[in-house]
């Protein structure tokens, strides 16, 4: 009835586990009451849940993100405590199964459920506002995209308690991932979990893509977009491209867990080789997909904050487009030791090589942003700065372990860890918290705070380097990566310093805890109604703060990349009040997306758990309601001029009040 | 809060030169034994500075400009709509192309001379090693002296070593830091690793691809020798007078465990790493004769 669940899948003798179940289980209770004592369900239900808004659901991707850095730090700082202590015999205190988890789901929610939905909330917030447009082209399958993510979410916390997670690693190499060797239901939630959020992803890479290509304000001409646009339109590209390759690699290995095939097996001619190579095919491109709209973030912050015009804004945009089409041409340095001939691995480590000339002629274009400049130095700029000088030593040793000769000493050795933190900490995490510093008043209207934001920076910084600075002398040592316990007692001075880094990055996320709690405390004080509160240049700042839920009143034109700020030069009033107002075509929101990932997670569930007639009925339920929703024609609806006269007209009254 | 953070940030100055300088009395990767060793070091040298000539500017130039065009600067120029220049377009793409040129070149010549299926020596110099990564334990077996270990590697310095490496379970990658290069050791492949150590001692070696629950103890000790020193540890495991079959022993010793003691076997079982590989050739457990793939054939 239950197929392989039953109570002994609850590891309710694990005191750590349970411990953890505990604290999120009071969490959720919390969160629950709340709502339930304020009456804020319908709230919940009609303004956030259902809602095909991208700023709401671009605020809920990074509130699910934040959380989950929260989880993915927790698994960090419990593996650098165990390596604090296990050395020279000493079991420390997580057996192997454990820390292998541990490692194993680290990497999967920094990656999958951090990065991805920094990443994708931060497009979603700001991409059709600097577009000008009034939401995405799919508004519907935005939410799916959502809840999609989400319900993948779901599934990697539920491993915690319920069963195990993998034990594999994050990419879950074959033939360690087949049944032979994980016989358990771990490697099954790491599957359902990404292939649900993966549908999400891809569907987002669709949905941004033609609302990049289609939906432009008019004027927009390609080479008049905002340069996040242009790194978030590479990004989907690589989506689109990469994704299919994760979801039908996940699919053979599925086939082989479920029904017995050999693709990825050690016998019957299944190929291991092939496995890497594809989910390398994808996971190369992954980082790209990762750091390319950081890469964007930093160029508005930069001249945002410069009060300047970025500098080579072609050389930008050509620069971004070659590293896009180079990302998928260099997979197969992530594995020089398989033991290829010297040709291929010279090709690929040329080639990825190559990819460190544009994004060094990035940086030196960012610098000559800060040239001639007018810097202030708030947090978002601090985290800039931060990112350039740390993004560039990561590069450095990026392009070491691309030499194939160097990578057979260095590679699945700490120094492959450091390195590739030393560049997602730089830039995606730098990048990240750039960008919310950025865009947070305008997508809630009020200020974030300042001195908790610049502390938080600090803890990050200082913390980055003495946690992974160590890591890349240890790796000289030979301390390779994974290791739940050591022998060599001269490892454990600099896991020391290690440790205390990652107690400081603590800190730095306690900042933010902080400086979000002081901010939404004073967001009275903080208001900015003013819709451009950085003196900015690009579109988004013409919209209301927060923008009202259609945007803009009525559509901008646009003449030039820095069109706002060209308009205000020119002395033009941006804000003034149209002579009429005119109806505005609206989506409406959607109970089916949320219901359709519902089910979406029933499934995925039930087949982590072989419950045959509960997947079923989770199939036929997403199918369904799929069809269901393909019928209503009630979609979409107009917002009465009179209606958006009146809205516009409060804030305006409001906005004069302020002033 | 800043201030005592920073007081702890002194305190910790200390202790991380302190590591530092600790670190540089045995890092295996800078003190190697070995030709390869050798080489690769001096290559993540090179590499490094090289690369030095654009990672100081930059990080020079972030610092001062951020620094000299701070706003309260009223000293410095301020040009709001300077956003191009040839020259500069030309220098930031000119030396990174350089550099990355330069190293191409660098990169192109060691992954020949680095090559690990690259013979070392004259022909039939060579010392031959089959290794067979099994969980959680290596098994080592010299075809010419027609025995093996668990867990213990012994050759003579300044004789070239051929490895030919293999899995009997998931993949594993065979490494001695001290020596250079690692190679992955999969099932069904014969993968296979030149090296050569120049000085005596004993090396840690050690899985370095993770694979499963023992990984973290899959180590094992490499004692290089003068060849006389070799010869008498050979006799050692002569003496051992426990029999390797396939289809005997060595199932037994295939099994699951961790932390295992060295063992000794003699005589082994001949072709008995040929029918590891060819074991996977259909169902685990029915071998069948036949071609298998190199791992250097089947990468390409």
């Amino acid at each position: 009835m239950l197929g392989k669940l039953s109570l002994s899948a609850i590891p309710y003798h694990e005191p750590i586990i349970m411990g953890a179940v505990g604290g999120m289980a009071l969490a959720g209770l919390v969160v629950v009451a709340a709502l339930t004592y304020f009456r804020k369900w319908t709230y919940i239900w009609k303004e956030w849940i259902t809602s095909v808004d991208h700023k709401k659901i671009g605020i809920m991707y990074l509130i699910v993100a934040l959380v989950m850095l929260l989880r993915g730090f927790a698994d960090a700082i419990m593996m650098r405590t165990q390596q604090l202590i296990a050395y020279g015999g000493a079991e420390g205190y997580l057996p192997p199964h454990h820390y292998d988890q541990i490692f194993t789901a680290h990497g999967v929610i920094m990656i999958f459920f951090v990065a991805m939905g920094l990443v994708i909330g931060l497009m979603n917030i700001a991409v059709p506002l600097q577009i000008g447009a009034r939401d995405v082209a799919f508004p519907f399958l935005n939410n799916v995209s959502f809840w999609m993510f989400a319900a993948g979410m779901v599934l990697v916390n539920l491993s915690l308690f319920v069963g195990e997670f993998a034990k594999t690693g994050w990419l879950a190499y074959a033939p360690l991932s087949g049944l032979k060797y994980s016989p358990g239901v771990g490697v099954d939630y790491w599957i359902w979990a990404l292939q649900l959020s993966g549908v999400g992803t891809t569907l987002t890479g669709v949905n941004f893509f033609v609302t990049i290509l289609k939906m432009r304000a008019p004027g927009m001409t390609m080479f008049r977009m905002p340069i996040f646009t242009w790194t978030a339109l590479c990004t989907n590209v690589l989506i689109i491209a990469a994704f299919p390759i994760l979801t039908v690699t996940i699919a053979l290995v599925t086939l082989d867990r479920y029904i017995g095939t050999h693709f990825f097996t050690n016998d019957m001619g299944g190929n291991q080789m092939m496995y890497t190579n594809l989910i390398w095919a994808w996971g190369h491109p992954e980082v790209y997909i990762l750091i390319l709209p950081m890469f964007g973030i930093f160029s508005e912050v930069v001249a945002t904050f410069s009060r300047k015009r970025l500098f080579g804004y072609n050389t930008m945009v050509w620069a971004t487009v070659a590293i896009t089409v180079l990302s998928f041409l260099v997979w197969l340095h992530h594995f020089f030791t398989m033991g290829a001939g010297a040709n291929v691995n010279a090709f690929f480590g040329i080639a990825t090589m190559i990819i460190a000339i544009p994004t060094g002629v990035k940086i030196f274009n960012w610098l000559f942003t800060m040239y001639r400049g007018s810097l202030q130095f708030n947090a978002a700029i601090l985290w800039t700065i931060g990112f350039l000088i740390t993004f560039t030593i990561g590069g450095m040793t990026g392009v070491m372990l691309a030499v194939p000769g160097a990578n057979f000493v260095l590679h699945n050795t700490l120094f492959v860890i450091a390195h590739f933190h030393n560049v997602i900490i730089g830039g995606v995490v730098f990048g990240a918290m750039a960008g919310i510093s950025y865009w947070f008043p305008k997508a809630f209207g009020f200020m974030l705070d300042e001195k908790w934001g610049k502390r938080s920076f600090w803890f990050w910084l200082i913390g980055f380097y003495l946690a992974f600075m160590p890591l890349y002398i240890l790796s000289f040592m030979g301390a390779t990566r994974r290791m739940q316990s050591y022998v060599d007692p001269s490892w454990h001075p600099l896991m020391v310093v290690a440790w205390v880094g990652a107690v400081c990055i603590l800190a730095g996320i306690m900042c933010t805890v902080m400086q979000f709690y002081v901010s939404i405390r004073d967001r009275k004080k903080n208001r900015v109604l003013s819709g451009d509160p950085w003196d900015a240049r690009t579109l988004e700042w013409l919209a209301h703060s927060p923008p009202a839920f259609y945007n803009f009143a009525k559509i901008p034109e646009v003449s030039s990349v820095d069109s706002l700020w060209d308009r205000k030069e020119r002395g033009e009033n941006i804000y003034e009040e149209p002579d009429h107002y005119e109806d505005i075509h609206m989506p409406r929101n959607t109970t089916a997306g949320p219901v359709l990932c519902l089910f979406a997670l029933i499934m995925g569930f039930a087949l982590v758990w072989h419950i045959w007639w509960m997947a079923i009925g989770g199939f036929v339920g997403v199918i369904v309601t799929f069809i269901v929703r393909s019928f209503n024609e009630d979609i979409d609806y107009y917002v009465p001029a009179a209606e958006v006269e009146r809205i516009e007209k409060e804030y305006r009254q409001q906005a004069e009040m302020q002033a | 809060m800043i201030e005592k953070s920073l007081k702890s940030l002194k305190a910790l100055i200390p202790l991380v030169v302190s590591a530092l300088v600790l670190s540089g009395c045995n890092a295996a990767l800078m003190d190697p034994s070995g030709p390869v060793g050798k080489e690769q070091k001096s290559l993540i040298l090179s590499s490094f500075w090289i690369m030095q000539i654009v990672v100081i500017p930059v990080i020079i130039m972030t610092v001062v400009f951020a620094w000299r065009y701070r706003r309260n600067n009223r000293k410095a120029t301020y040009s709001p709509n300077w956003a191009h220049s040839n020259k500069i377009e030309a220098v930031v793409w000119a030396v990174p192309a350089v550099i990355i040129l330069f190293l191409g070149i660098i990169t192109w010549q060691t992954s020949h001379s680095l090559d690990p299926h690259k013979p070392i020596g004259e022909e039939g110099e060579a010392m031959e090693i089959q290794a067979i990564s099994l969980d959680w334990k290596w098994m080592f077996i010299y075809p010419e002296q027609g025995i093996a270990t668990i867990n213990e590697l012994y050759f003579p310095v300044d004789r070239p070593v051929y490895f030919n490496v293999t899995s009997e379970t998931v993949m594993n990658a065979f490494f001695i830091p001290r020596l250079g290069s690692q190679i992955y050791a999969m099932a069904g492949m014969d993968n296979d690793l030149y090296l050569e150590a120049d000085q005596q001692g004993v090396y840690t070696g050690k899985s370095a691809h993770y694979s499963g629950k023992g990984f973290s103890q899959m180590s094992f000790e490499t004692h290089v020798t003068d060849q006389q020193e070799f010869e008498n540890w050979v006799n050692r495991v002569r003496q051992a007078d426990r029999q390797l079959t396939y289809t005997g022993s060595y199932q037994d010793v295939a099994k699951p465990s961790v932390n295992d003691p060295v063992e000794y076997f003699h005589p082994v079982e001949s072709g008995l790493y040929e029918r590891v590989i060819t074991s996977f050739q259909s169902g685990h457990g029915q071998p069948e004769n036949g071609q298998q793939p190199t791992g250097a054939e089947a990468a390409e």
